[in-house]
């Protein structure tokens, strides 16, 4: 096969691509510059694509004896996953950057324009399990991307590839020693990649600017008080809320209407939800008959929940939790897996969250 | 890989050594003997590198006291524009505008934007003809009285569309207003006739691994009275104006190269125009609506080619310059999209948006360039892919929206 390794500068992409030539396939090296303006050097370990990290996934490449191009994706990367992350910010909702990432640029531009070039599949360093076109998590629990991939299609999964899924980070972090490669020990990249320094309020702050409303507490309905803009807070958020209550019992975010500005907190008490509702799933396959039990994953890292899986009128899902979970913000994706301890949870799809209620109703 | 040996046709980047430059140089580097040294060792090292410097001046047309050594083209050009430009400052604070065009090459546009940032330096740029040429009306117009204007530069030939310059005419219109004026010549030599006397300019980029010689190894000519402040201070060692142990078996290698890139410049030039020409017909008869960058095959300038002989930049309408080159590459044809920055990430060509190309344009253009392996079968090559590789190009889109 010809393939095309998307190589980050990570050790992960690396290893991929190496995988990828051992296997025998006919792999060419692509770096992604996602970013109009790239920084010579990487600052710390968060972030990635800058002019080092090229620099890094070239040498790569250099010694495993493969083409290497770096293709200016920055202008789809703004448009589809920087500017998507501030305006669901806008709206009140949380996204997932990476996830968009995976759905419009790394298996949507790049996967067309590979297939458009005659390439046959598009290989990357992603910690999950793809075989017969069933995407499944990876043997490391701790370093499964499933979640973030959750979103491919089945047109999009035929094309991917993703070496890494059957091996932990650590045997990754071996091969790569073993081989020589002079990012075996590189940090791994946290966070999100347009947002180097981590500081995402301050980043939302620069593009959507101050954009005051009130806090109110969600028992009494009384302002108790004030924010710089709604896109400071996530729904489940404790920390850094900036009001003092009135007793000693801590307050989470338990909703956030754009409109008014309005960032409603309240007790723990109230801040469960048990039915979840979606925008129209994807699947990674052939859609599952309604309605479904599965275990449902609300956000990247977050423990999977048993659930009932049915359909809305609006062609979206209700996802009945079999516990309250906290913290299920609009926006957010629900990834539906099917478990299966042998061979790793299988992904079933995934719908973006539009609200999520404390009632079964 | 599945072929053994490329076809390059990237010689404008770098062109291979000539074995007789391999065997002077490898005849140096075996020798001890810093050519500042006063003992024998120096003494034989200076005299070849002294050698070296009066074979290179012959070669150009120079005296020896012009040739100054030093690291390459980005060297010179980095010289020339800054060391001029302080020299004339610091002898008139008035004089603080570079006349310059916007299609040189990065080393002087970015020495000329970085006097312009940190030194008070205004910056006039001139019109380029759509050729790529600089026309000495245009650059009498941008100097006016020439009082404020510390240097001009304008390349003899352009290092992505091939255009040559007139660049004595230049050098007389900026001497007409007292204007020193240098010329970057890293293109020109052993391509078009070099003469830095006949010339006129006041200072000239060259390097050797353009010719056949090292990389690494270049020269700035310099006229005796230019005033040049340096970049490198030092030991002085090239006229007080660069510093920096002579690299012996670098400028020897460099000497031997364009003494034999100058004597073979005839029949070469010729043999390279006639491949070059064979080239361009054969993708616009198998892509009739691929477009010609830059001036004319046939263009004259000064009873001289107007074009660098060895030169072919083509543009292919709804293709992208980085899908062209990659699938050429696979192909084992090596070309370039003509511009990239250090990350490798593939911008408009500056040249062809100062000619006025639209971006888009400028996006699908590669640049063909032969030298002295080139052959027929190069060509051939590349005309057996070109088709099918333009079309998988046009499919794969502009990855624009």
């Amino acid at each position: 096969m010809r393939v095309l390794a998307a190589m980050s500068g990570g050790v992960d992409s690396a290893v991929a691509a190496a995988l990828a030539v051992d296997a025998g396939h006919d792999v060419t090296g692509v770096h992604l510059a996602l970013s109009p303006d790239r920084q010579a050097l990487r600052s710390g370990a968060r972030g990635c694509c800058s002019v080092e990290d090229a620099h890094d996934a070239r040498r790569v490449a250099d010694e495993l004896g493969i083409p290497f191009y770096v293709w200016d994706l920055a202008e789809r990367f703004t448009e589809d996953v920087v500017d998507d992350f501030v305006a669901e910010y806008a709206a009140g909702r949380t996204p997932n950057p990476c996830l968009r990432c995976n759905e419009r640029i790394k298996f949507s531009a790049v996967l067309d324009r590979a297939r458009a070039l005659g390439f046959d599949a598009v290989v990357t360093g992603h910690h999950a399990r793809l075989a017969d076109g069933e995407l499944r998590r990876s043997v490391d629990a701790a370093k499964d991307q499933s979640y973030v991939l959750g979103v491919l299609t089945a047109e999009q999964l035929s094309a991917a590839a993703f070496p890494l899924g059957g091996m932990t980070k650590d045997r990754v972090r071996e091969i790569a020693a073993e081989r020589g490669f002079g990012v075996a020990a590189k940090p791994d990249s946290h966070d999100i990649c347009f947002i180097p320094d981590g500081d995402t309020r301050g980043f939302l702050a620069r593009r959507l600017g101050s954009r005051r409303g009130p806090v109110v507490d969600a028992a009494t309905g009384a302002t108790v008080g004030e924010h710089e803009g709604t896109y400071g807070f996530t729904v489940g958020q404790r920390r850094g809320l900036g009001v003092t209550a009135g007793d000693s019992r801590p307050r989470y975010v338990l909703g956030i209407e754009p409109v008014s500005r309005t960032v409603t907190i309240g007790t723990a008490d109230l801040a469960g939800v048990c039915c979840v509702v979606t925008a129209a799933p994807t699947w990674t396959g052939t859609a599952p008959a309604l309605p479904f039990r599965a275990e449902v994953q609300l956000r990247a890292h977050g423990t999977p929940v048993p659930c009932e899986v049915t359909g809305d009128d609006a062609g979206g899902l209700r996802i009945l939790l079999d516990e309250d979970q906290r913290g299920v913000a609009a926006g957010q994706s629900a990834v539906l897996y099917a478990p299966d301890p042998l061979r790793g949870d299988l992904v079933l799809g995934q719908a973006a969250v539009r609200s999520a209620t404390a009632t079964r109703g | 890989m599945t072929y053994s040996d490329p076809v390059y046709l990237d010689h404008a980047a770098t062109t291979p050594m000539l074995p007789e430059v391999l065997a002077a140089m490898t005849g140096q580097l075996g020798r001890v003997g810093n050519a500042s040294s006063l003992h024998a060792s120096g003494r034989a090292a200076r005299r070849a590198a002294e050698q070296a410097r009066e074979r290179l001046a012959e070669a150009l047309g120079a005296r020896p006291s012009e040739v100054l050594f030093t690291g390459g083209g980005t060297e010179s050009d980095n010289l020339a524009v800054k060391g001029l430009f302080w020299a004339r400052r610091a002898a008139d604070s008035r004089r603080r505008r570079i006349v310059v065009s916007p299609a040189e090459h990065h080393a002087v546009l970015d020495s000329v934007e970085w006097l312009a940032k940190h030194e008070g330096a205004e910056v006039t740029w001139l019109p380029v003809e759509p050729s790529g040429r600089v026309t000495p009306a245009a650059l009498a117009e941008a100097l006016g009285d020439g009082s404020d204007v510390a240097v001009a530069s304008v390349m003899w030939a352009n290092n992505e569309i091939g255009a040559v310059s007139d660049v004595a005419a230049l050098a007389a219109v900026a001497h007409d207003v007292g204007v020193p004026f240098h010329t970057d010549a890293v293109q020109a030599v052993g391509q078009v006739l070099v003469d830095f006397g006949a010339s006129g300019v006041d200072a000239l980029t060259m390097t050797g691994h353009k010719l056949g010689g090292p990389m690494g190894a270049g020269v700035l000519l310099l006229r005796r009275d230019a005033e040049c402040t340096p970049l490198l201070h030092g030991g002085g060692q090239e006229r007080d104006v660069r510093s920096g142990t002579l690299d012996v078996a670098a400028i020897v290698g460099l000497a031997v190269a364009a003494a034999a890139a100058v004597d073979g410049r005839v029949e070469r030039a010729a043999e390279l125009a006639r491949l070059r020409d064979r080239l361009v017909a054969g993708v616009v008869a198998q892509v009739p609506d691929a477009q010609l960058n830059g001036p004319a095959l046939d263009d004259v300038v000064r009873s001289g080619p107007g074009r660098l002989p060895g030169n072919a930049h083509l543009s292919f309408p709804g293709a992208e310059g980085d899908a062209l080159l990659m699938l050429l590459d696979a192909k084992g044809i090596e070309c370039s999209t003509g511009s990239a920055c250090s990350a490798g990430v593939a911008r408009p060509s500056h040249v062809l948006l100062a000619v006025g190309a639209d971006p888009e344009r400028a996006r699908s253009s590669l640049r063909f360039s032969l030298g002295h392996t080139s052959t027929d079968a190069d060509v051939d090559a590349l005309l057996a892919v070109i088709a099918p590789v333009v079309e998988r190009a046009r499919r794969a889109g502009t990855g624009r929206r």
